[in-house]
């Protein structure tokens, strides 16, 4: 039973990232019908925002330190980062400390301008064009977008570690009434799980209960109606390709600590986005959401190595092999709607 | 002749010469002068790669130029033709000829079940499904069935393999009855040199029969049949035309090409790995077709050689090639352009070619042969209906 329940937590850490950028993708296909492949992009450059928050906060100067001497007798030379210098010691080092977390408030602003730049220079001219010319051009902005990133921080994993106090292991075992140890859990993956459950329920209470939520929903069932209330559908729009690239940053600032990003893990995701997009059904977000922690949990039992002596490799093809399995059986995904993307 | 008309049969002559020729024609500049070290392309290692990848682009063409359908994992049938080539050279002998006929069955063979499966959607769902294939193919191969792959090293061949074909005076590397893949001619005129191998005849000769069998298949019934699916599926199915075997077909002849160029890979280096089928390897054949312009006959083979060439040339350039380049300039402008440039040259090769690749998916939708015309039917106003030929515009 504890075995069990240790995987399923396994698997919501990862199921909350693809969770969050299948919701991001799911949100563009359904507003602006665009396939976006290089949503994974944008959770990679949202991971690197952290990790670039996270040098700039220990950005240093060397200050020479009068009262202490080093074992030449000379003046301590100090390395005195600036954000203690602006703000005093213990606000600096929080800060360092804190960094991954405080590169939200960055990033949201930063993505929602770059999806904002993105949708209204490059995005809009594909609306009239077939979809395998979306799928095109936002694979060659995914090349484009890894390669910048490349250029600049190198194709080496950069280690972002979480605030120290989020370190180390819950046991969540105790408080299920377990032994000691039997159910241990990285704190930051809770975070990231607790994180990301709000994001969700944020965006979907967003959509339910404003009336810019419910405009953009109405949209999404029928356009050309919305537009001819008078209502610019287009500019709703384009706000809602800006909340989904923020929404896949901070999926990307939050999973820096989980794992160390490069240039590549956009891809990566993305991939296994497309599947999770495909078996929530095309269109759907409760669909998405959905999907994304089912296949991350099933994924995590695959990797069981009880399972694993049975099926070696499963852990490896579970998702894929599932995902074919939906397809056939439901074409539309579990919980896609009648006519998205059928013909 | 041939069974081609005269326009057809022109290009085909054209692509003879050229693929034939190659050794000749891509050596412009001397051998040991500057331009020559920097541009020159004919070198076998390099010549290679652009029929064996002309090869697997004018397959891909069938199936996405013709149809329409983008398929996003047409590297794991070019895997799976190469561990089958190097299956066999471990197996038999290392003669290429049973090698290549294998990984053209296992291909075809695995792209009747992927198509099969893949061929019930349509649209973002059929790239999807062939994406996860050829994911899955790449887990299978890289890490699941290491027995048969040899996973992460990769599979080739060693010293205590069967190789129950294999005769006492028989070269140790692949040959086709004696003739040696890495065994070459040198011809030396004046400050050139020629370099003419037989592995790269050998692939030329394959380029060359893909090239006719791909000119016959656009032109024949089938190859209009499947247009036609391509502008409307629907309206074909309520004609009462069944369009699955059609498809089926399609994407198996296009899956056996890929194969045939997996196995013509392993022939010139009997070795392969994994990442010869990872979903980047997938695109990379998107992006060939694209770029010399999908739907066209001579525009993949264009697009395989550009791209390669590219990638060769520029990921060799440096800042001192540069320097070089621009040392008639002032130092600061020198510097200055250097430094502009410096992203987009050697490692930043990736970088050009996503520009080069959106650009040329936003604004030249048709790729290179689209661009030629354009330009050719600027100046020959009078000629205008002759340059609609050729180029079939993307229906939808």
């Amino acid at each position: 039973m504890d075995a069990f329940i240790l995987q399923i937590l396994n698997g919501l850490d990862k199921g909350s990232a693809y969770a969050l950028i299948a919701l991001g993708l799911t949100l563009i296909f359904g507003t602006l019908g665009v396939v976006n492949f290089a949503h994974g992009a944008l959770f990679m450059i949202g991971a690197f925002v952290a990790v670039t928050v996270q040098k700039l906060f220990s950005l240093s100067y060397i200050e020479i330190d009068e009262t202490k001497t080093d074992f030449l007798g000379n003046p301590l030379k100090v390395q005195m980062p600036y954000v203690d210098h602006w703000f005093g010691k213990g606000i600096g080092e929080w800060m360092q400390d804190w960094s991954v977390p405080l590169s939200i408030l960055v990033v949201i602003p930063f993505m929602f301008a770059l999806g904002y730049v993105l949708e209204r220079g490059l995005i809009k001219h594909f609306y009239k064009r077939p979809h395998a010319d979306q799928i095109l051009v936002t694979f060659g902005l995914a090349i484009v977008i890894g390669e910048i990133v490349k250029a600049f921080y190198g194709a080496n994993p950069i280690q972002t570690p979480p605030p120290s106090a989020f370190l180390g292991t819950i046991d969540v075992g105790v408080m299920l009434g377990f032994e000691p140890n039997a159910i241990a859990y990285p704190t930051w993956r809770m975070v990231y799980f607790a994180f990301s459950a709000i994001i969700i329920a944020a965006v979907f209470a967003f959509l339910r209960f404003t009336t810019f939520g419910m405009v953009v929903r109405a949209g999404m069932a029928d356009r050309e109606t919305v537009g001819l209330l008078g209502i610019d559908i287009d500019k709703r729009f384009t706000f809602m390709f800006g909340l989904a690239a923020a929404v896949a940053g901070m999926a990307g600032v939050m999973y820096a600590p989980i794992l160390s990003p490069h240039y590549n893990i956009g891809m990566d995701f993305l991939v296994l986005s497309f599947v999770v997009v495909v078996v929530g059904g095309m269109g759907s977000l409760p669909g998405a959401v959905l999907a994304g922690f089912m296949l991350g949990i099933l994924q995590s039992f695959a990797s069981m190595n009880e399972v694993k002596a049975m099926l070696p490799g499963i852990d490896q093809i579970i998702i894929y092999l599932v995902a074919i399995i939906i397809l056939l059986t439901r074409p539309r995904g579990l919980m896609g709607r009648k006519g998205v993307m059928e013909e | 002749m041939l069974g081609l008309n005269s326009r057809d049969f022109k290009l085909f002559i054209i692509v003879c010469i050229m693929a034939l020729a190659a050794p000749i024609l891509l050596n412009p500049f001397p051998t040991g002068s500057a331009l020559g070290q920097s541009f020159n392309a004919g070198y076998p290692a390099l010549m290679q790669r652009f029929v064996i990848f002309g090869i697997l682009a004018i397959g891909f063409n069938i199936l996405f130029g013709l149809t329409g359908y983008l398929s996003f994992g047409h590297a794991a049938f070019l895997g799976i033709g190469s561990y089958a080539a190097v299956w066999m050279f471990k197996l038999l002998s290392y003669n290429v000829l049973p090698a290549i006929l294998l990984s053209v069955i296992m291909a075809g063979i695995f792209s009747v079940v992927i198509g099969y499966i893949s061929l019930r959607r349509s649209g973002i769902y059929f790239s999807i499904l062939t994406l996860a294939f050829a994911q899955m193919m790449y887990q299978l191969a890289y890490s699941v069935l290491t027995p048969l792959t040899n996973g992460e090293t990769g599979l080739q061949v060693y010293n205590d393999d069967p190789q129950i074909l294999q005769g006492a005076g028989d070269p140790t590397i692949p040959h086709l009855f004696g003739i040696t893949m890495n065994g070459q001619t040198q011809w030396n005129v004046a400050g050139w040199s020629f370099t003419f191998q037989n592995g790269y005849y050998f692939a030329a000769i394959f380029l060359i029969l893909a090239f006719y069998l791909s000119i016959r298949i656009f032109r024949s019934p089938m190859g209009l049949m499947l247009r036609a699916i391509k502008s409307n599926q629907t309206r074909m199915s309520y004609v009462g035309l069944n369009t699955k075997p059609y498809m089926l077909a399609a994407f198996v002849i296009s899956g056996m090409y890929a194969g045939l160029a997996g196995g013509l890979l392993a022939a010139m280096d009997p070795l392969t790995g994994a990442e010869r089928m990872f979903w980047t390897a997938s695109g990379e054949i998107v992006v060939m077709a694209i770029l010399g312009g999908v739907g066209t006959l001579i525009g993949p083979v264009l697009g395989a050689g550009l791209i390669k060439y590219l990638e060769n040339i520029v990921s060799k350039i440096n800042d001192n090639i540069l320097h070089g380049w621009f040392s008639f300039m002032p130092d600061w402008m020198d510097n200055l352009f250097v430094t502009i440039i410096h992203p987009f040259i050697g490692k930043g090769w990736h970088l050009t070619l996503g520009l080069l690749f959106m650009a040329v998916v936003i604004f030249l939708p048709g790729g290179l042969v689209q661009g030629g015309q354009k330009i050719i039917s600027k100046f020959s106003r009078n000629k205008k209906s002759d340059a609609k030929d050729g180029a079939d515009t993307p229906a939808e």
